[in-house]
């Protein structure tokens, strides 16, 4: 399923939408998780998962072609948790 | 960093700002987006949202795991997880503004 798919089958659900306000409802529920993992928050979406911001600490990285060190600096990334009424329900229960 | 949780009620609010319907409506179309998600992987597909990312289910095999309290082997039945693969817009935006 792509973003486009997703937004069809809004769509398709809520006809007395414009097509165009699905695509903005689509995007802003995207936009927003972003944003606020931009800030350093968390977004708890009970039953789907959870979004967070993880830190990796500074490191000496090396370059694989030249095995040559380079230092890599802290830096923070996205992170995602299933809930668990979601891998329940991958496992068929 | 801010540290707060955001749950669904931020996410509704968010769209009912944005389009302009109802708080209650906007709660349904928060729950109705997650839904088919959920139901997408449930049925094993990926779902792909360009300039966000990928979810994807993955089946893994059984194995043997270890009680680490014990030490007593115990058998891990094959089971679907789940994984998210950031999209390079997402890592870029988060990497800059939790920087410094």
């Amino acid at each position: 399923m792509i973003r486009s798919e997703l937004i069809q089958k809004i769509a398709e659900e809520n006809p007395h939408l414009f097509q165009r306000d699905v695509e903005r409802i689509v995007n802003t529920i995207f936009e927003e998780i972003i944003e606020a993992m931009a800030r350093g928050d968390r977004v708890e979406l009970r039953g789907f998962g959870a979004f967070s911001v993880k830190r990796r600490d500074a490191r000496t990285g090396r370059n694989p072609r030249t095995g040559e060190s380079v230092a890599v600096e802290e830096k923070h990334v996205p992170f995602f948790k299933a809930g668990k009424l979601l891998r329940d329900r991958l496992n068929g229960s | 960093m801010s540290d707060k949780t955001l749950t669904r009620m931020d996410l509704s609010e968010a769209v009912f700002r944005e389009v302009g319907l109802s708080r209650n409506e906007s709660a349904q179309l928060v729950e109705s987006v997650l839904q088919h998600m959920s139901d997408a992987l449930v049925r094993g597909e990926t779902v792909k949202i360009s300039s966000f990312g990928t979810f994807a289910v993955r089946d893994k095999t059984a194995r043997m795991g270890r009680n680490p309290k014990t030490g007593e082997e115990v058998p891990i039945s094959p089971r679907r997880v789940l994984t998210f693969r950031p999209s390079h817009l997402m890592k870029d935006r988060v990497a800059a503004g939790n920087r410094g």
